[in-house]
């Protein structure tokens, strides 16, 4: 389980409070999503790259997981180009590359790269509970945030689950292949899975009753601003700021 | 306090789970009385019925038939049992339906904020209780992060931190290590408190417990 994997640095990012980080991850990537100004994108780019240098995360790992985001991203690049309408460029076949289709699939891959390294560098530089906490400080409705705090306890015990699970059935030689016999023997294991959950579901239940549960949970954890993260969010906020005044203000 | 004042009383209390009405029942007219003070055991093969008589007596199921007395009230009904469930801790099986919160402190204080304690009042319990257990150190660490045997311990400070007059604990020993084992028998022997134990472990019952009933075919029996 990769949960947490860039949360145990020390850098000014990870020490920065919770809740600046996703109230500037978010306005971040509201504005790189909407924006079509290059210079405005090439100050986000330098922005994300800041981050995750001040951040000092394993660059390795963080291309390792840019490479995922790109994965999907390929596939835009297979149809952008030849369905978009616009002045033709070059042409395969039968199909026509145009110049804005290109111009629009390259927009997107810096658009998303873009957002995921600045989310990385400032979300996942904080433990995820400490990002629910952080959220419930900022209003979120408290049935989403313990939902997140339900997923993240219970992915650890499911993963343990399918990995019983798998480990029993390969040691009675289970080899997948392409066969019905793989087929119908891994919908077993989805199936069981399934059911194991709300089984547990339901135990976790009971449990919480037993403790006098009521429908209301409390928050013990708070956080308090410090003069680091004031400087640090006067200086996202004009840089974010900025990036937003070239888009609609100044280049309009 | 008043030693043979009985706090649990169950009579002629069957159970018979949904969609097994063909099949004998898991608790057929069962009898027990608990007083206070007393530690009692209970032994019984897999699926006797340990778990299902647990949950019968905190509410979590309803008997067929009978009748469940805790503290001297007749409870039927989900409200009834609210008051029983502040008053007597479950212990479950398996410590991970148990742990639900992230952290171990919020986790320990879940219960006495469920009764009403400020939160500084419950995290003053949540560090005495875990401080008595000895497990100080584990406050800010993450519950799935946890071993095993200190998943127990954890959960069963969790309860503790309800301040329970009884304890029910459903196979405290499962997965543990000596040592572990040894710990838990002292903090129970520590305690002043009356208790229910299922356990497989005769050598853990003898240690804990004064009393040992059997389960078997539905029905209780003095073990000897």
């Amino acid at each position: 389980m990769h949960i947490d994997n860039f949360a145990s640095g020390d850098s000014l990012l990870h020490r920065l409070d919770p809740r600046l980080k996703i109230v500037i991850a978010v306005l971040f990537s509201v504005i790189v999503a909407v924006a079509d100004k290059s210079l405005c994108l090439a100050t986000a780019v330098c922005f994300s790259l800041a981050l995750l240098l001040i951040a000092r995360l394993s660059l390795r790992e963080v291309f390792l997981r840019l490479l995922v985001v790109n994965a999907f991203i390929l596939f835009l690049w297979l149809f952008l180009p030849f369905t978009y309408g616009g002045e033709k460029l070059f042409s395969i076949g039968p199909l026509d590359a145009t110049r804005d289709g290109i111009i629009y699939a390259l927009q997107i891959t810096v658009k998303s790269n873009t957002i995921v390294v600045a989310l990385i560098a400032l979300l996942a530089t904080t433990p995820i509970i400490t990002l629910g906490h952080a959220l419930s400080h900022l209003y979120v409705p408290s049935k989403l945030i313990h939902l997140l705090f339900f997923t993240v306890r219970y992915l650890q015990v499911l993963h343990l689950e399918y990995d019983r699970l798998r480990a029993a059935m390969k040691i009675r030689a289970f080899r997948p292949g392409t066969n019905l016999h793989t087929y119908r023997s891994l919908s077993y294991l989805i199936g069981m899975l399934l059911i194991k959950s709300f089984d547990r579901a339901d135990r976790i239940r009971k449990a919480m009753l037993c403790r006098g549960f009521h429908g209301e949970f409390y928050l013990l954890s708070h956080f308090k601003l410090q003069k680091i993260d004031v400087v640090m969010l006067l200086i996202m906020m004009l840089v974010v700021g900025g990036m937003a005044s070239l888009q609609w203000i100044i280049l309009k | 306090m008043d030693n043979s004042e009985v706090i649990i009383d169950l009579k002629g209390v069957s159970f018979v789970y949904h969609g097994n009405h063909s099949q004998r029942p898991v608790l057929d007219n069962l009898n027990l009385q608990i007083s206070r003070g007393q530690r009692v055991g209970l032994i019984g093969p897999n699926g006797s019925g340990k778990t299902t008589l647990f949950h019968l007596l905190m509410g979590l199921l309803r008997p067929n038939q009978g009748e469940i007395l805790v503290f001297g009230k007749k409870r039927q009904q989900e409200k009834d049992f609210r008051e029983v469930r502040e008053k007597i801790g479950l212990l479950f099986q398996d410590s991970d339906d148990q742990l639900f919160c992230p952290t171990v402190a919020e986790d320990v204080a879940f219960g006495p904020l469920n009764l009403g304690r400020t939160q500084d009042e419950a995290l003053e319990i949540t560090r005495q209780v875990l401080k008595r257990l000895g497990l100080e150190e584990f406050e800010d660490r993450l519950t799935y992060k946890l071993s095993g045997g200190e998943k127990r311990l954890i959960s069963l400070a969790t309860v503790l931190a309800m301040q329970p007059e009884v304890l029910v604990l459903d196979e405290p020993t499962t997965g543990l290590d000596e040592d572990t084992v040894e710990r838990l028998i002292q903090i129970l022997r520590s305690s002043d408190l009356t208790y229910l134990i299922a356990s497989h472990n005769r050598e853990f019952l003898s240690k804990t417990t004064d009393t040992v009933y059997r389960l078997a075919q539905g029905k209780l029996a003095r073990a000897t």
